[in-house]
């Protein structure tokens, strides 16, 4: 029989070891007399790296380290903890600064504010093999569900655990579900949408990755409950290794009968089917990822007829994106008023954040709902390098807009982010510092929409060209006032006259740029300065007094333009100089400043 | 798969070979290998730990790969989980570094600690 307690007790030489000895017999002594002998495993150890606040216990399962015990705190520990469940609060480890050797990953903020639902596996087990996906209770709610409950039971679960859907719309999954299933129709299909491409955002990529079987067992639940037994896995071929392991996982499911027919005896048949994609934004649409699978070009159309009613080949399909579909498992698992319990009322569970840009602790996090931006950017990114200062945060990718400093203590949740005229979008976190120009960002983005048009209608295609334009222009110092209004305009006339959701929120980063920096837009039009230093048609590098002549911005200057002797303040040739900024970035001292260049664009 | 009897069976057994509860010190090296990994270079890593373990003759240890933890700017990582369960999380390896860890935790029973993410981490 498996022990349902482990305690692992120190007894290393630097704790006292007569001491650990003393307590493990004290332990299996009461052990025997309240008859927990076979639930319990006493195991001495090495030393455990706390040896200043031996001895030491740590109980498994839940990792709880008791310090400073003694043989009197036995009984306690043995009646509260192992009986009742409840630790010993008096006894638990909770000085974060005295646990100066190593500390449990659990204790360090970036794991420790972390809620790890869709993330679970990654990580932690062998992708290439399914017996550890099994390990960690995979495949046991498709069991169980299959065993158990009927499709309409694992629709109104669905609906309870209140899953919105994560790939940026934010719909509610299973009302997703159940559209789908009221379709009539002699075929259905499921799809997981793994076309993820928000630059900067990468937690699909990480999940199929790192546990791909959690979303095979996620799609064969949902064909179970809408009544499809062919899936496909949309997945863009710029994730070789994505594929690769998806490819292997199918093999596997396949081999044990966990897709295929008859899935546990049941008589119910599914299938899965990847699908790649040559990496357009636009497919990441539901109806233009399902023209693109079809085998048409990848272009959106009008919606209604949606997908639930009419989409693959004319068959109610439903789309459903890979960490939404990773999340299933888990609802089904341990319960949809469980997972209603975590995050907020109208969101319930954990998001994942790609953190990217200027952070520290670039990665994946995931977090329940209802977690400030401040915590997720300061707690657990650790804050911006440098010493610098945070000036605002993107979310939502190309879609989203950017929060700034006032903003950073709104718990994250769909709604609060859609009235900071941000959005939850798939998850990108792109943190900005005051080295960035807005009005270059806001360029940046469009630049990607404009690749990105799929160019069916109008206003996307021409307008987003159109405001880049505008944008160019005041970057390069030729812009006016009423460029800033035009951009405003069309950004409006975009917004409203698009025909999907690209078009639709293409031009939030340049409104949402305008409504907190516009200062720093007037300042590029006006003044022709880039506050930042970052336009380099408006910036001039200049050299002050305070250079210690370590000739490393000369050494680094790909044009040749910094001249001076070792220990002499050097400078620049304007002439020569093109405002690429390397100079400024490696000066170990800051005597590299940027300065408006107007005065010389005056002459 | 025919039952949910027959799951129930597979994990259970698939878990105690995972946690290595059952072998004597035994040891489970996860090496991070998603796409971020792999870029900052931990396919040469995972070749390091795999060499070493055969060359020493290691019975007791199991190294594999796993996908990213998170922590995509420490990359390239490497979890160290002990027999009893406590983990240790190294990053910013080398294949020098490999060898190391191999050398002093896996046969000395000695974490490299300032190699360990929450040293690095501060």
């Amino acid at each position: 029989m498996l022990e349902r307690i482990q305690v692992i007790i120190c007894g290393g030489t630097e704790c006292s070891n007569d001491e650990s000895v003393k307590i493990k017999e004290a332990f299996s002594s009461y052990l025997d007399v309240i008859d927990m002998k076979d639930e319990v495993a006493l195991v001495l150890t090495g030393s455990k790296g706390l040896c200043s606040l031996g001895p030491v216990l740590v109980v498994y399962p839940g990792e709880i380290f008791y310090t400073d015990v003694t043989e009197k705190d036995v009984k306690e520990i043995c009646e509260e903890h192992f009986k009742k469940g409840k630790p010993v609060q008096r006894l638990m480890y909770n000085d974060f600064e005295a646990q100066k050797r190593i500390k449990k990953n659990s204790l360090v903020k970036f794991y420790g504010m972390q809620k790890r639902i869709a993330l679970r596996n990654c990580g932690n087990i062998n992708p290439l093999d399914i017996n550890e996906y099994i390990a960690r209770d995979g495949y046991l709610a498709l069991g169980e569900i299959l065993a158990s409950k009927t499709p309409q039971q694992v629709i109104d679960e669905m609906i309870k655990s209140g899953l919105r859907g994560r790939g940026g719309g934010g719909f509610s999954t299973g009302k997703k579900w159940q559209f789908a299933k009221n379709s009539e129709s002699d075929q259905k299909y499921v799809i997981c949408n793994a076309d993820e491409g928000d630059p900067g955002a990468f937690m699909d990529r990480a999940v199929l990755e790192g546990d791909p079987h959690s979303v095979l067992e996620a799609m064969t639940i949902c064909g179970y409950a809408i009544g499809a037994d062919q899936g496909f896995i949309y997945v863009r071929a710029e994730y070789p290794v994505a594929v690769e392991r998806l490819n292997y996982a199918i093999e596997e499911a396949r081999k044990m009968q966990l897709l295929g027919d008859n899935i546990f005896n049941s008589g119910f048949n599914f299938n899965i089917d990847i699908r790649l994609g040559a990496g357009a934004f636009v497919c990441g649409e539901e109806t233009a990822l399902i023209a693109s699978i079809e085998g048409y070009r990848g272009m959106p159309r009008l919606k209604p007829p949606f997908p639930a009613a009419k989409g693959l080949w004319g068959k109610p399909t439903n789309v459903n994106n890979v960490e939404t579909l990773a999340n299933i498992p888990v609802v089904f698992l341990k319960g949809a008023d469980w997972y209603k319990s975590i995050g907020t009322k109208d969101s319930s569970g954990t998001k994942v954040f790609a953190l990217g840009g200027k952070i520290n602790n670039t990665g994946l996090v995931e977090v329940p709902m209802g977690t400030t931006l401040r915590e997720v950017i300061f707690d657990i990114g650790g804050g911006i390098p440098n010493k610098r200062k945070f000036k605002a945060v993107q979310t939502g990718g190309p879609s989203g807009g950017c929060i700034t400093e006032k903003d950073l203590d709104t718990p994250i949740d769909f709604e609060n982010l859609k009235n900071l005229g941000s959005m939850m979008g798939s998850g990108g976190m792109i943190v900005m510092d005051e080295d960035n120009c807005m009005v270059d960002v806001a360029r940046f983005y469009l630049d990607f929409t404009v690749d990105e048009s799929c160019g069916k209608c109008t206003p996307c295609r021409e307008g987003t060209k159109q405001m880049r334009d505008i944008l160019n222009r005041i970057c390069e110092g030729q812009g006016t006032m009423k460029d800033i209004d035009t951009l405003e305009i069309l950004a409006h006339m975009i917004q409203e006259t698009s025909l999907c959701g690209l078009g639709q929120t293409a031009p939030n980063p340049v409104l949402s740029t305008l409504k907190h920096f516009r200062d720093e837009y007037i300042a590029h039009v006006v003044d022709k300065a880039c506050p930042a230093g970052v336009c380099r048609e408006l910036t001039s590098f200049v050299i002050e007094e305070n250079c210690i002549g370590c000739t490393k911005c000369a050494r680094n200057c790909p044009v040749n333009a910094i001249s001076g002797w070792p220990k002499q303040i050097h400078r620049i040739d304007l002439e020569l100089c093109i405002g690429c900024g390397a100079c400024k970035k490696t000066c170990p001292v800051g005597a590299i400043s940027s300065q408006p260049k107007h005065q010389e664009a005056s002459l | 798969m025919k039952s949910l009897e027959e799951l129930k069976k597979l994990r259970d057994e698939a878990l105690d070979k995972m946690t290595m509860r059952f072998i004597k010190n035994g040891i489970r090296i996860q090496v991070g290998l998603g796409t971020c990994g792999i870029a900052s270079g931990a396919k040469p890593i995972l070749a390091t730990f795999l060499d070493e373990v055969e060359k020493r003759e290691l019975t007791n240890v199991s190294v594999t790969q796993v996908g990213c933890m998170g922590e995509c700017a420490y990359e390239p990582m490497a979890e160290l989980i002990d027999y009893h369960g406590q983990s240790f999380v190294y990053c910013n390896l080398t294949e020098a570094n490999a060898k190391e860890i191999i050398e002093r935790h896996v046969m000395n029973q000695e974490p490299v600690l300032r190699l360990l993410l929450t040293t690095k981490k501060g």
